[in-house]
């Protein structure tokens, strides 16, 4: 076979492939979204929107693994305290993507621990606030800082109504190649923005939870398994009085 | 203009071509995985060493606001191929005195700012 008719067949079968879904059992459905596991080549379109519905009930408390997960993925582990710094306020200061957060019903004494980090809003205030356009919002929903323009203002830090952002305070050492990082610059979660763009559709932090208490995917495919679990159990907008349609939903707080 | 002048004038841009040569010369660092492969850069050279920040400034935009990573122009895939490997066979970083970047950025007094943030070593893979 010639090189041009086997690529032919290569593209042929990545086509066929993209609009496989596969059904588990019934009810349940492993959709592929961009079927090509390969580096993206084309824009990002609003055809998407990334979104995460987190279960409260199945999170488990004391459990730390979707911030292990996250601080691995996206290289916050390789960030050191700077020297001299108090070791009490790099605790609260240090870069963090997910907060682990317990609420307490204070009548009833019901305690509730998730998940929290970038809401991903549909009108994100940190956006709003940014005087250099560092601040955006991808055409796929997500809520990213572009570090070439950033001027490490930390206007967005205030704004956010959810405390998600973190700032680099010292240089960093060690980069990874997929997130790079260094002073003066606001970061937060970005749903794991380099996966999806080499074809991955998870986050570290869903692969990590063994409680199954993170479902992420698009919003905007009535098929897709966050779409289906927000149709099917009742869920709430943290801060939904501020009317910022966030994409990260809660169940059971 | 005296003969003598221009004979200076002459010495000079001679021994600046010379200066330049040396670091042409040095464009596959020992050890890297061009020069052992002497494959050809993403453009022909001359084009690369005339135009390789005007490619990686447009491609960071494409890649940050737009998520196309499979850029033919990328600062990762520079890191890729002209990092070089010290004699215990680790990575040495891109941007350390004498390395590839280092080489013409000290040579034209150009400060560099990529790897206050990007990572100065091949991608794990």
């Amino acid at each position: 076979m010639s090189k041009l008719e086997q690529e032919g067949r290569r593209e042929f079968l990545k086509k066929a492939a993209a609009g496989t879904v596969v059904t588990l059992a019934p009810g349940v459905m492993l959709h592929s979204l961009s079927a090509e596991a390969a580096p993206r080549t084309e824009p990002v379109t609003g055809k998407v929107r990334w979104g995460m519905l987190i279960d409260a009930n199945k999170c488990a408390e004391g459990c730390n693994d979707c911030v292990a997960a996250c601080d691995k993925e996206n290289g916050l582990n390789l960030v050191d305290m700077p020297e001299g710094a108090d070791e009490s306020l790099w605790e609260r200061q240090r870069p963090r993507w997910i907060r682990q957060i317990t609420l307490k019903d204070n009548l009833t004494g019901r305690l509730t621990s998730l998940p929290m980090m970038c809401q991903h809003c549909e009108e994100p205030p940190c956006a709003d606030v940014c005087p250099t356009g560092a601040s955006f919002r991808r055409a796929d929903g997500i809520v990213m800082v572009d570090r070439h323009i950033c001027i490490g203002c930390r206007y967005c830090m205030m704004a956010c109504p959810y405390k998600a952002r973190s700032f680099i305070h010292a240089e960093v050492a060690e980069k990874l190649t997929h997130t790079p990082r260094g002073k003066g610059c606001v970061e937060s979660c970005n749903f794991c923005v380099h996966r999806l763009d080499n074809g991955q559709t998870t986050t570290a932090c869903q692969d990590a939870c063994k409680h199954q208490a993170i479902i992420f995917g698009d919003l905007n495919d009535p098929q897709s398994a966050v779409s289906q679990a927000l149709k099917k159990y009742p869920s709430v907008a943290i801060r939904d009085d501020l009317k910022l349609n966030p994409g990260v939903r809660y169940s059971n707080i | 203009m005296t003969r003598i002048s221009s004979m200076i004038l002459l010495t000079g841009a001679l021994s600046g071509l010379f200066g330049l040569g040396n670091v042409i010369a040095a464009e596959a660092v020992k050890g890297s995985a061009k020069y052992e492969k002497l494959e050809q850069c993403v453009e022909p050279t001359s084009v690369m060493r005339r135009n390789h920040f005007e490619f990686i400034k447009h491609q960071r935009n494409l890649t940050v606001h737009q998520g196309i990573r499979g850029s033919k122009y990328s600062l990762a895939g520079c890191v890729d191929c002209h990092a070089r490997k010290d004699a215990s066979g680790k990575y040495v970083p891109v941007n350390e005195e004498g390395q590839f970047c280092d080489e013409c950025h000290d040579y034209v007094a150009i400060d560099l700012k990529c790897f206050e943030c990007h990572a100065t070593v091949p991608r794990e893979k």
